[in-house]
């Protein structure tokens, strides 16, 4: 528990020091703030679903809540963060069971230097190379447990550097069971460094980062097909990036170089290949109208600070997968989630907004969107005639850079939004998506699934608060589970009261057992910043994703309640 | 046990000491955040000279956040022309569609001012659990408000809220 030592020592000096300088004016009130939140959930039997007591294992009421609190004071700041999940709910890793306080920190912060001792979030450019960041509805955190400064010596110029462990569950950092992560990040604004450049409707801004790893060797051998081989494994593994935007009226462009230097691990099966990553993305907007086109080519960038795991922990860096973000519910069936160890990946979007007063805008205007994404693995070759692509010990593969290898992911996506008079919205949708199970989920030899998607959203004002959405969406695929169609009501009294019907029927699953009704009823109340609900339903297996990462949510069956509030 | 129960007495200590001034009193904290050019924006820049302020979280996946932005939108106009109201929307997007959000945000016709926060810095530092969760600050940048969730009517009540703060009347207890 040193770590609690050590915060509260320094909480002490900050308030011994605010204390004895009390008498001078000091700028700014000290402040306390915090939220929390109570995510809980019973867990009954179901015999549709399998559910049964003995997979239940007695664990019928599972919770996960969190408690933070930040402290502000003049240029300080101090935090920290409790967590219990007693026992963890279903489809959060295990690891987590348990509670207390993983996360810290105090801070100092002007005009051009800030310090952070403890624990900190932090992202170097678009995170490719290092991203430290939490999610709670997905339990990923990989706070950094260290110390970071950050300084900004002029206008245009800032620098970072840190150094620290990531979080690894509850396990403290000891016996070297994780490496080090040391990163170092400048930027430049050359506008506002160049004084020829300052009045420029060109803006540029010029990036770097270097990132290394530390991680004590326990052995130098390795056990693979029941043959010990004995390698050079390497105990820093550094990587470095170069970013660069240039944007110009309604034009933006972006783009980050990362490479990875060799970096033998589980995840890439103890292969010594360098990993890079190319991301590009311009767009270019108006009013009424946006255009995003973007490129990413990734290879071997699954980058850890411990070279054995392959859980979603530890991960020093954040590829962003390059695929449109759905918001409805069965279009979520087939999410696609970043394969690390290599893909190429393009995606463009077009929004136009038809004028109100226009023939086809009518009173209010029309939204259109359409998105198209599409990934591909890399086409791997064996680097020798003889040696197996991916071989443990070797340099892996060799992938050209402009040819692909099978498809991962495509999907189209067109979206109408419209007001109907004062009372009425509707929204359409439909959506096409060709989805690799094999490779996304790991189902060996299931065939890829191919997916079309419509969806209507019409939502009824009674008055000014009271109002009606019904939601009715439609999957249809003749692959993995078959057809699904979903009805959701909403009633909404406006700001405060929620309540809602739904039900998701998979009548088309090929196993006739497996039809089943997925069917919730859930309230909610809302005052001000403090939420409370209470749903009572099926859910069904599948992947829940956050951003980037997407975790596995098995098939349950119970009651949830939410309460979250912050002040 | 004992040692959090020091530390939440020493912090409960030093705020006594300024407890007259209000403890849970809140402005907008120091964070650095990014405009949709790529740019670092701190956020104590936010300003509306002396006019209330909306800031609202919100990402290109959340529907209810949408859907609130774009009910806002048609009525923002006369929100200004009666209030001075300013919203700020802070997009909590990562990578994944941070790039997106200016053509998104533009394609919508939405005049607000637009700010990415994709490493959710700003949404820690000012407490925000879930999205939509909008804040209201008075003339002087004070916390006066807040609201999570959105439900078609929403922006009404915000409405109201608002033209209190822009007349200097006190908000009722909730």
């Amino acid at each position: 528990m040193t770590f609690t030592k050590t915060f509260i020592s320094c909480c002490i000096i900050l308030v011994a020091s605010i204390y004895s300088s009390r008498s001078q004016d000091i700028p700014g009130n000290p402040t306390v703030h915090g939220n929390f939140q109570i995510d809980a959930q019973t867990y009954h039997t179901d015999d549709a679903l399998g559910i049964t007591d003995s997979t239940l294992q007695g664990k019928e009421f599972r919770m996960n809540g969190y408690g933070d609190i930040k402290f502000s004071m003049w240029r300080f700041n101090a935090g920290l963060r409790y967590e219990a999940y007693l026992p963890p709910l279903a489809g959060f890793e295990p690891q987590y069971q348990g509670q207390g306080i993983p996360y810290w920190f105090v801070e100092y912060a002007d005009d051009k230097f800030q310090v952070t001792a403890g624990h900190f979030y932090e992202q170097f450019g678009m995170g490719m190379i290092l991203r430290s960041y939490q999610q709670w509805d997905l339990g990923y955190d990989n706070s950094i447990n260290g110390l970071r400064v950050k300084y900004s010596p002029v206008d245009g110029l800032s620098f970072k550097g840190l150094i620290g462990v990531q979080r690894y569950y509850w396990e403290p950092f000891e016996n070297d069971n994780r490496g080090i992560v040391r990163g170092f990040d400048g930027e430049m604004v050359f506008n506002d460094i160049i004084k020829s450049m300052n009045e420029s409707k060109t803006r540029f801004i010029l990036g770097g980062s270097f990132v290394s790893k530390y991680e004590k060797m326990q052995s130098k051998t390795l056990l693979s097909d029941t043959t010990v081989y004995e390698y050079q494994l390497p105990e820093n593994v550094a990587s470095a990036a170069g970013r660069l935007t240039i944007s110009h009226g309604g034009f933006n462009f972006y783009t980050e170089y990362v490479h990875k230097f060799n970096n033998p691990s589980a995840f890439n099966n103890y292969i010594y290949k360098d990993g890079e990553a190319l991301l590009a993305s311009l767009s270019y907007s108006q009013k009424g109208l946006g255009a995003y086109l973007a490129f990413k080519r990734i290879d071997n960038m699954s980058y850890k600070s411990k070279m054995t795991e392959l859980g979603n922990v530890l991960d020093i860096n954040f590829i962003p997968p390059l695929t449109k973000q759905f918001v409805y519910s069965l279009e979520n069936v087939y999410p696609y989630a970043t394969q690390l160890n290599g893909e190429t990946a393009i995606q463009g979007q077009l929004v136009y907004t038809i004028p109100k007063g226009s023939k086809l805008g009518g009173k209010y205007g029309t939204k259109l969107e359409v998105n198209y994404s599409l990934v591909h693995g890399l086409d791997k070759e064996p680097i020798e005639n003889g040696i197996p692509v991916d071989s443990t010990g070797t340099l892996g593969y060799k992938a050209p850079w402009f040819s692909f290898g099978d498809l991962y992911y495509q999907s189209i996506a067109a979206t109408m939004e419209k007001k109907i008079g004062k009372k009425m919205k509707l929204n359409l949708e439909y959506v096409y998506i060709d989805y690799n199970i094999e490779v996304i989920e790991g189902h060996p030899e299931e065939p890829m699934v191919h997916a079309n998607e419509f969806n209507i959203d019409f939502t009824y004002k009674f008055t000014s608060t009271k109002s009606l959405r019904a939601e009715y969406e439609q999957l249809l695929t003749k692959e993995d589970d078959g057809d699904w169609a979903m009805l959701l009501l909403e009633y909404n009294i406006a700001p405060k009261w929620f309540f809602s019907v739904m039900d998701q029927f998979n009548y088309g699953n090929p196993d006739k057992d497996m039809q089943l009704h997925y069917y919730t009823v859930a309230a909610a109340f809302v005052q001000g910043p403090h939420r409370i609900s209470l749903s009572y339903g099926r859910q069904r297996e599948g992947l829940l994703c956050v951003g980037g990462i997407c975790r596995q949510v098995p098939a349950s069956n119970g009651f949830t309640l939410n309460i979250s509030t912050s002040f | 046990m004992k040692k959090i129960t020091i530390l939440i007495a020493s912090l409960a200590l030093c705020s006594m000491l300024y407890a007259q001034e209000g403890i849970f009193g809140r402005t907008i904290p120091s964070v650095d955040i990014k405009t949709l050019t790529g740019e670092k924006f701190n956020t104590t820049g936010i300003d509306n000279q002396g006019k209330p302020i909306v800031i609202s979280f919100f990402a290109l996946w959340c529907k209810p956040c949408l859907r609130e932005l774009t009910a806002i939108s048609e009525v923002y106009p006369d929100w200004q022309e009666e209030t001075g109201v300013k919203l700020v929307a802070v997009s909590i997007d990562d990578a994944r569609s941070m790039a997106n959000v200016a053509p998104t945000v533009n394609g919508n016709g939405w005049e607000y001012e637009f700010y990415c926060d994709p490493n959710g810095d700003f949404k820690r530092a000012m407490g925000v659990n879930l999205i939509p969760h909008i804040f209201i600050l008075d003339g002087k940048k004070n916390v006066v408000y807040q609201h999570t969730s959105y439900a078609e009517g929403g922006e009404n009540e915000l409405y109201e809220i608002i033209k209190k703060v822009a007349a200097g009347e006190e908000l009722p207890k909730e």
